[in-house]
């Protein structure tokens, strides 16, 4: 991967020379194929900073971060870590942010199936006192900064408006979405996970937070695969 | 039970790409079979393997693997076995090739097929690691030749003697890449037609075709590179014709992996295979 090593020796060309220059064709089409899985991986990181700064910085990055594996649908993992080092990046703060974000997506996007709870399980009397099991393709990403309208709108959509925001992202069926709320919400979301009720854990986000919205995007986005009730 | 080299059909297959998906479902012919990079099938769940289960139901699929790094000096990664173990026994595909080719190195993994000398160790290396797969997925698989763009001046064999060594000793077939030959023949300055006459023909459970980009190197001679990205070229066909009229019709797939074109330009390219396999239908 390292253009300044010398090629192996005992590679020789047709006629028996040595033929160091042949063996950077291999080189290349290591750079090409990685340089494309980042292009998949990061459509708007690399259409906030274009094409020619993101082939730059992807370039830097896969010199820096070999895959570890010949799996290369999650190649990229360090990437959002990468871009907040990375000096000529700094004057868009929010870049590593929406990083993470399409990483997350595309995790959730290869996360196993499961089955999520019907929406009726809501409905029971008790449900403030169970607790919840997620699906695998649920997670949480805190932003400063209107990161899922970022995305939008460098994939073509509006002009972003607002400012910090919690992102939840479930994947209802087989398309990953990521939903804004205020900044806070994802405090819910650990608080599940650590196991507290339902009740106790939705105490834990923020004030103005709209939590029929929340525990909707919840059910429609299959995110709960079990709920559970202590018989005590 | 060990399941035999392979069942694909002697006909046409193509290269699966998820954005041709619901073409192939809605208007496949000529394509009667699909391959996939193993690779690419991996991940725990979600569309990749939802959608590679509904092809499977209609059509016989070929695994490809490319990033198991047969022609490594060192052992196979265990985990990665483990992987297309678990993707086989999921799948049941018609088919299992890999490359002739290494990947992996302590520093990391390099995502392209390097060569390998061929010397009396490498060959026991590569059959060693050959029964390993073969007992691991209890499945005979097809080993590719490889595209060359260098040699290496300690090979105390050629490539055909080193290919069919391989067959006689763990019992594994062919995948001859036609594109291959020809793009290591013409880097290589040797003659296309003769390492197809001398390739152990009997063996071959699939042919590749693929197109390939034209460079040349740093003294201006040609050189050709296997880069999957375009149409298969006019002496491509030629040798592929000469192929099938001296080894039999054989299961043919057309490679496209760069620059994926649509569907309809894919079945262009397929028309133009299946026109060679069964010239009265076509």
């Amino acid at each position: 991967m390292n253009p300044d090593l010398d090629a192996p020796k005992g590679i020789v060309g047709p006629d028996g020379m040595p033929a160091p220059k042949r063996f950077s064709v291999y080189r290349n089409n290591i750079i090409v194929s990685l340089k494309e899985a980042m292009n998949d991986g990061f459509p708007a990181v690399a259409s906030l900073v274009g094409a020619a700064f993101f082939a730059a910085m992807s370039d830097i990055y896969i010199r820096q971060n070999p895959p570890k594996s010949p799996i290369l649908a999650l190649y990229g993992l360090d990437f959002p870590k990468f871009i907040a080092e990375f000096e000529p990046a700094a004057s868009l703060p929010y870049l590593t942010d929406v990083a993470r974000l399409e990483f997350a997506l595309r995790l959730a996007y290869h996360c196993a199936d499961s089955t999520p709870v019907e929406a009726q399980a809501f409905t029971n009397a008790n449900v403030l006192s169970a607790t919840l099991s997620f699906a695998p393709t649920v997670s949480a990403i805190r932003s400063d900064y209107p990161i899922t309208q970022i995305r939008a709108a460098a994939l073509g959509g509006p002009q972003p408006t607002g400012g910090a925001e919690d992102v939840l992202i479930t994947r209802p069926d087989l398309d990953p979405i990521a939903t804004a709320f205020p900044s806070g919400t994802a405090a819910i979301i650990d608080a599940l996970q650590a196991g507290l009720p339902f009740g106790e854990a939705i105490e834990a986000g923020p004030e103005g937070l709209d939590l029929p919205a929340f525990i909707g995007a919840l059910i429609s986005g299959g995110a709960i695969t079990k709920l559970e009730y202590d018989n005590v | 039970m060990t399941l035999g080299v392979n069942s694909l059909p002697n006909g046409v297959g193509v290269g699966y790409k998820p954005q041709h998906f619901s073409d192939i479902l809605n208007a496949p012919a000529p394509v009667t079979w699909l391959e996939i990079h193993a690779e690419n099938y991996m991940g725990a769940g979600g569309r990749p393997l939802a959608q590679l289960r509904a092809l499977s139901d209609q059509f016989p699929i070929s695994v490809h693997g490319v990033g198991l790094s047969i022609g490594s000096e060192g052992r196979l990664d265990p985990d990665h076995l483990e992987r297309l173990k678990h993707l086989n026994d999921w799948l049941k595909p018609a088919s299992f090739s890999e490359h002739l080719a290494w990947s992996t190195h302590d520093m990391g993994f390099y995502n392209d097929l390097l060569p390998l000398p061929y010397t009396e160790t490498t060959l026991k290396t590569v059959c060693d690691h050959i029964d390993e797969v073969q007992d691991k997925l209890g499945r005979k698989m097809l080993l590719e030749n490889p595209s060359s763009y260098l040699a290496f001046s300690e090979s105390s064999m050629d490539e055909i003697a080193f290919l069919r060594e391989v067959t006689t000793r763990t019992g594994c077939g062919l995948l001859l890449d036609v594109n291959n030959v020809f793009v290591s023949a013409t880097n290589l300055q040797m003659d296309a037609r003769a390492y197809i006459d001398a390739f152990p023909l009997d063996k071959v459970g699939e042919i590749h075709l693929g197109g390939h980009d034209e460079d040349e190197d740093d003294h201006g001679a040609p050189l050709l590179i296997d880069s999957h990205g375009r149409e298969v070229a006019d002496p491509v066909w030629a040798l592929y014709a000469h192929t099938i009229a001296k080894g039999g019709i054989k299961p043919t797939l057309i490679e496209w992996d760069t620059d994926v074109p649509d569907w309809s330009v894919l079945v262009e390219e397929a028309k133009r295979a299946a026109a060679y396999i069964s010239p009265v239908l076509v």
